[in-house]
């Protein structure tokens, strides 16, 4: 929160944050000089401030929250790593091919690699920085079982890891005193000369602008979510990375994948959308239909008979025999179990509110549901009236992840624009079609401390001469951010549009897609874009929620345009990609990568996309499927 | 299931405000945030208020309700009688910014103060091994979300700005407990405890138990052990002749 660099101009400061306490815009800008730049304080931005700040540059992380409250903080289930603490026959050879196999074949190889290679590791080293995760009999990292990954594997606290390693990563943070601006949202990305040479900002607090002067900015913005009516994702998930991304000239790739975990609450409407963890079904929680039946086996695609349980005898000895039996189909990859949910409420089988059941109640006691989920228990409890170890939940689809994201290299996180790294959920590539849960959590670490060391590493090799920030620029930024308040006739309420672009992607770009309700869609999103240009608001610029929604909502109109678009494109079915009218994976699809630009460099410009072969696997790889 | 609710919520900022009347139309089985947003995206656009996760995860949406620290997000309307007028204002104990923001600074600030964690070396396959009956007294502590509604309700600080600079808080008590009972921890905190955090101001009335929405016993587990250990340190001449010839289980004071 303080701040340091050079500043220019100013008088009353904050005494603790050091923020400008004036919201007035005729005392010049407020200034400051840094290598590199992150924007996001969660699991991955901190990751990459930590490495950044270990290799030697100058870092300030920018969040728009405070810290510690980023939506890593909601992250339940685990931190998928082979470690190998309770199946020592686990290795990163077969976390790689579950997770390759989980995005069907569309991941980036090297990334996937890279990322079942490295997250052990990263596990240890937020336990050396004072995480407590749970512990086998043994005394090591207890690890648990999630959908789509072959041996128990996610490292946890209870349910609620992610804020184990939120709080983590924040008082590492802390203690190597890495400048945060908090609450603090950057609104555009600087370039010179075709590299990055610093970025925009506001202070929510105050409204005031900043500058920061800065030749490598680390996108960890996270999802998208917001677009959706029905989410698990908080206010942040705006898409802002993905959309600074274009701005700045970068490339999305994937963006047709959108996670819908399968269970989310359904009921009380305030709650629709929450997430309830995956561990629930680790854990041996089963998905009934309202006819009582263990739907899910019904549902087990070709692609994973082999490895799925066919009878409840198998599935539920696989609990306690792994060797034995195979996997419940309860824990097949998210997006099979969302479509399985999503016909049952369709063809009637669905519970009162709208979902199917899931129950842990009967099928284990109190004491070892309360121990392993106390997370959900409260949230059950005290949201829902609901004793989940006494009746079922009742859960269905919502909107959590976006596997689509900046394309950038494997092996630094940089994008096409040097000086651009993207990490984290923001990132393309990693998760190919649909990803598998708690491989989420080691995303972050091991792709935010590759970016945050390669950013500072990039700096360095700039050796001083540092591309700088263009006065035209800094002025165009600012007239931008401004737009709002000047708009007098034909005033849009931006959480009106907001409410409508959720219903547009709701209803035409959810789960089940068809070519009509996506070309549907684009006609709708293109009317939004042209209401968005009237947004306005009232009041004035110090902590205005309406004004900084009139902001995020320009890139939400960007990020929506991609996914409809390349949904659109893509005629088959796979991961996190749906279409009623292309219902099967199509093998010359699964070699394509769909890229998308911005022309215009403005969120009003439409939005380019074209082909690219998909990177392709060396022999050794291959011969692991 | 809808119905009109009467609500009075704080507008406002640094230099003063008053309590404005709203009406807003609100559903069976939402909570107090819910009804917030749909002032703010109906009447009251520019109504500032912090929230992030609504599931009680983050712990961004910490106000006042009839007077009670809450969680908004976790306050249900159901709790209140359909006739009753909800009033929300921002937590007393922090400085208002707008509206039901305010600036918690003061205790990212306390943050900075607790030494991190230094743990002993890893055994020679490169892993840790700590019991978990070992670690679950910290795992408790770590439970918290940071909502600071613990340290808005302490008397200490709620209407004593003077005591801010040498108190850290029940927080931050819960910090210093949780790192003196981490297994492997190498670090021995009590004098800071003591001189820079200032628990012997505490005078455990256990009102942040009170308000804890994550349940934590935030003054039987965390701050009565932690005073213990610190007088330890102080006045048991066993002990203080004992950390003279040999560092308690092999901690380094900080």
């Amino acid at each position: 929160m303080t701040s340091t660099g050079s500043t220019t101009g100013g008088d009353e400061r904050h005494p603790m944050t050091g923020n400008r306490m004036d919201s007035r815009d005729d005392t010049g800008y407020e200034r400051h000089a840094y290598d590199v730049v992150v924007i996001g304080a969660g699991g991955s931005g901190l990751r990459a401030a930590i490495a950044a700040h270990d290799a030697g540059a100058r870092v300030a992380v920018v969040c728009k929250s405070l810290l510690g409250k980023a939506h890593t903080v909601m992250a339940e289930g685990g931190i998928a790593a082979s470690m190998g603490n309770l199946y020592p026959e686990d290795n990163w050879q077969v976390h790689f091919r579950d997770t390759m196999r989980g995005g069907k074949m569309l991941n980036n190889w090297r990334m996937a690699q890279l990322h079942a290679q490295e997250a052990p590791e990263r596990v240890l080293e937020l336990e050396e920085w004072g995480a407590l995760f749970d512990r086998t009999p043994d005394g090591l990292i207890s690890q648990r079982d999630f959908g789509g990954h072959r041996y128990a594997r996610l490292a946890h606290v209870g349910d609620r890891t992610g804020l184990e390693m939120i709080r983590t990563l924040q008082q590492h943070t802390v203690a190597l005193g890495i400048d945060v601006f908090m609450e603090c949202t950057v609104t555009d990305i600087f370039k010179d000369g075709g590299r990055v040479s610093g970025a925009f900002a506001y202070w929510r607090e105050t409204g005031r602008f900043v500058i920061f002067d800065a030749p490598a900015v680390v996108l960890a913005t996270g999802g998208i979510g917001k677009s959706y009516q029905v989410t698990s994702n908080s206010w942040e998930y705006t898409g802002d990375g993905h959309a600074l991304a274009m701005k700045t000239g970068a490339s999305l790739i994937n963006m047709e994948f959108v996670q819908f975990h399968p269970t989310g609450m359904v009921w009380p409407p305030s709650v629709k959308g929450i997430l309830v963890t995956e561990s629930v079904r680790g854990d041996g929680g089963a998905l009934k239909n309202s006819e009582g039946n263990r739907f899910m086996f019904d549902y087990i695609p070709e692609y994973f008979k082999a490895e799925t349980a066919d009878s409840i005898e198998e599935a539920e000895g696989w609990y306690t025999d792994k060797t034995n039996n195979r996997r419940p189909p309860e824990l097949l990859p998210r997006d099979e179990v969302a479509r399985a949910i999503n016909s049952e409420i369709k063809a009637g089988r669905g519970s009162p509110h709208g979902g199917v059941f899931l129950d842990i109640a009967s099928r284990r006691d109190a004491e070892f549901i309360k121990r392993r989920l106390p997370s959900m228990y409260h949230q059950f409890k005290e949201l829902a009236d609901v004793d989940i170890t006494k009746e079922p939940m009742e859960v269905g689809p919502t909107c959590h992840y976006v596997m689509g994201g900046v394309e950038v290299d494997a092996d630094t996180e940089q994008s096409i624009v040097p000086g651009l790294y993207a990490v984290g959920e923001v990132a393309g590539g990693m998760h190919g079609s649909n990803r598998l849960g708690g491989n989420s959590l080691s995303d972050l670490l091991v792709f935010g401390r590759r970016a945050g060391h390669n950013a500072a590493y990039y700096v360095h090799r700039l050796k001083g001469e540092r591309p700088s920030v263009q006065e035209s620029d800094v002025r165009r930024a600012a007239e931008t951010a401004l737009a709002p308040f000047e708009i007098e006739e034909g005033a849009e309420n931006p959480y009106t549009i907001q409410k409508d672009l959720q219903d547009v992607m709701q209803r035409l770009v959810g789960i089940i897609r068809k070519r009509e309700e996506l070309e549907e869609a684009l006609v709708e999103i293109d009317k939004l874009k042209e209401r968005a240009k009237k947004l306005a608001v009232e009041g004035h610029r110090q902590y205005n929620p309406g004004w900084h929604l009139a902001i995020d909502l320009t890139n939400q109109l960007i990020v929506s345009e991609c996914i409809a678009k390349a949904a659109l494109e893509r005629e088959e079915s796979r991961g996190g990609h749906t279409r009623d009218d292309f219902p099967a994976a199509d093998d010359s699809w699964g070699q394509v990568n769909l890229v998308l630009t911005l022309a215009g460099g403005d969120f009003s410009a439409p939005v380019d996309l074209k082909r690219q072969p998909l990177p392709v696997m060396p022999d050794d790889l291959k011969e692991l499927f | 299931m809808s119905y009109d609710l009467k609500m009075r919520v704080w507008r406002g900022d640094s230099s003063g405000g008053a309590l404005g009347d709203y009406t807003v139309e609100v559903e069976e089985g939402e909570v107090v945030l819910d009804a917030i947003h749909r002032l703010q995206a109906t009447q009251a656009g520019d109504l500032a208020v912090r929230w992030n996760c609504k599931a009680g995860k983050c712990g961004s949406c910490s106000a006042e309700v009839n007077g009670r620290p809450r969680l908004m997000c976790m306050t249900r309307l159901s709790d209140f009688d359909q006739q009753e007028t909800i009033t929300v204002t921002p937590v007393r104990t922090f400085p208002v910014i707008r509206d039901l923001v305010t600036d918690v600074s003061y205790n990212y600030e306390k943050a900075k103060q607790v030494p991190a964690a230094k743990l002993t070396p890893r055994d020679p396959d490169g892993k840790r091994r700590m019991m978990q009956v070992d670690v679950e007294r910290g795992q408790e502590f770590r439970k918290c979300i940071e909502c600071f509604l613990c340290q808005n309700v302490c008397h200490v600080i709620r209407d004593h700005e003077e005591n801010k600079q040498a108190f850290a808080g029940p927080r931050f008590f819960l910090r210093y407990a949780e790192l003196d009972m981490h297994p492997l921890d190498t670090n021995d905190r009590r004098k800071l405890a003591q001189d820079a955090a200032g628990i012997g101001m505490c005078n455990i009335t256990k009102c942040c138990t009170e308000v804890c929405p994550e349940g934590i016993h935030i003054t039987d587990n965390a701050i009565i052990p932690m005073k213990e250990r610190v007088v330890d340190r102080k006045y048991d001449p066993v002990t203080w002749l004992g950390s003279k010839i040999r560092r308690r289980d092999q901690r380094d004071e900080v």
